[in-house]
């Protein structure tokens, strides 16, 4: 796959340290579940993570923690890979296909204005994590960011200050950039997006999604 | 060790001084461990890892009995996946890692951390073999000892307190871009070392 738009080192380095928040690790584990390149660097961390973890002072474990272990090892059958479901839509990454049945033109949309709708990932948390469907044509309004905010498209494309974006980039930014996004494909332009901001962010989405047709 | 459960009598088989092994060592130990389930060799790598995975656990926050059954959990999947580990893909460091960390945050969060599957794209990436492999999990630790003491602090407030960017940001009362900065220098820095190309 041609990814032209990667993840920065610091949202890496968050990642494999464990310290994203659901949506925005959803967004992470996506791109490097189809990128070489960030797979590499995430490897890499984490092998950053194995050196720290030696690195601890040890703390004392209960001294019945390996009896109790060694009591239940026989009982243990060997756990089994879990295989993504092999008629899995290819549109869909494996880490994203955990929480979508079907395909992406199945979920229900929710519509927030014409040729702009959401689907909200199934969990609570801080920040933002849903997918967002625009129509050719449309954008959004410029706007700034609270916190970082991730976005990587899986059909379609859209260009912004940046550059253009098309299947497997990811737009990861934070508040230091505006940016106005506008769907240059001919068709819907489907993104998963994260943000890592509090509920502030809630009332920014709000005004982020309006199409600026008509203004 | 004096107190040592009723019933334990592997103990005194893996009495044995692990003072002097090196990081090779334990994932050489942990590949027999995915080709023979050995409770003595389990054993070993229990007493060196199981302190270590419980630091970890209660640097992210899990107190008390917590931490001690989240550490339990996690010492269980060794044994229960030790099939799968791969001694040129990751130290065994690193595998053990990921495993604390992610049950740490499926137990914290009441949800599984999303991950990318290891499997599906096992035989097209190009890894480091496992002496590289090796030389990179010890090489890391002295290089973090190296870095200026501002980027070693946000490398440990994410791996050990698992804080976001936003988060260290407040603690320290800096701009998220600085947060960011501050781990991408370190991060490039440590990369620097992997290759071999930082001189100190
Ligand atoms: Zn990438």
């Amino acid at each position: 796959m041609n990814i032209n738009h990667h993840l920065d080192d610091a949202t890496l380095i968050s990642y494999s340290a464990g310290a994203l928040s659901q949506g925005m690790a959803l967004v992470v584990a996506t791109h490097i579940s189809i990128c070489d390149q960030c797979r590499q660097l995430a490897e890499a961390n984490d092998a950053l993570g194995g050196a720290l973890l030696e690195s601890l002072d040890s703390e004392k474990v209960g001294d019945t923690m390996l009896a109790n272990l060694l009591s239940q090892l026989d009982d243990q059958p060997p756990e089994t890979v879990t295989l993504a479901p092999v008629k899995r839509d290819p549109e869909i990454p494996v880490p994203l296909s955990d929480y979508i049945d079907g395909s992406l033109d199945q979920l229900e949309w929710k519509r927030i204005v014409p040729g702009v709708a959401y689907y909200d990932m199934p969990w609570e948390g801080r920040g933002v994590s849903r997918l967002l469907r625009i129509a050719p044509g449309k954008s959004m309004l410029a706007h700034t960011h609270d916190g970082n905010e991730l976005t990587m498209v899986l059909r379609g494309s859209f260009s912004d200050e940046v550059g253009r974006f098309c299947r497997g980039d990811v737009a990861d930014l934070d508040d230091q950039i505006e940016h106005q996004p506008l769907v240059d494909s001919e068709e819907d332009c489907i993104c998963l997006i994260a943000t890592d901001a509090p509920l502030r962010f809630t009332t920014l989405f709000g005004k982020l999604v309006q199409p600026i047709t008509g203004f | 060790m004096n107190n040592r459960p009723p019933g334990e009598d592997l103990e005194n088989i893996v009495q044995i001084s692990q003072a002097d092994m090196a990081s090779s060592d334990w994932s050489d130990l942990l590949a027999s461990l995915s080709e023979n389930a050995d409770k003595r060799v389990y054993a070993r790598l229990f007493h060196h890892f199981a302190p270590k995975v419980k630091a970890y656990i209660v640097r992210l926050g899990v107190n008390g009995g917590a931490a001690e059954e989240v550490t339990q959990e996690v010492m269980l999947s060794i044994w229960r996946k030790a099939h799968m580990y791969h001694p040129e893909k990751a130290a065994a460091s690193t595998w053990i890692f990921r495993l604390a960390r992610n049950q740490s945050i499926d137990w914290m969060r009441k949800q599984k951390y999303p991950l990318y599957s290891l499997e599906e794209w096992s035989d097209t990436a190009a890894e480091p073999g496992q002496g590289e492999q090796e030389v990179l999990s010890d090489r890391v630790a002295k290089a973090i000892s190296l870095l200026p003491e501002k980027q070693s602090q946000v490398i440990y407030m994410s791996y050990f307190e698992g804080r976001s960017h936003g988060d260290i940001a407040s603690r320290l009362d800096i701009p998220l871009g600085s947060v960011k900065s501050r781990i991408r220098l370190a991060s490039e820095k440590l990369k620097q070392i992997w290759g071999g190309e930082y001189e100190h």
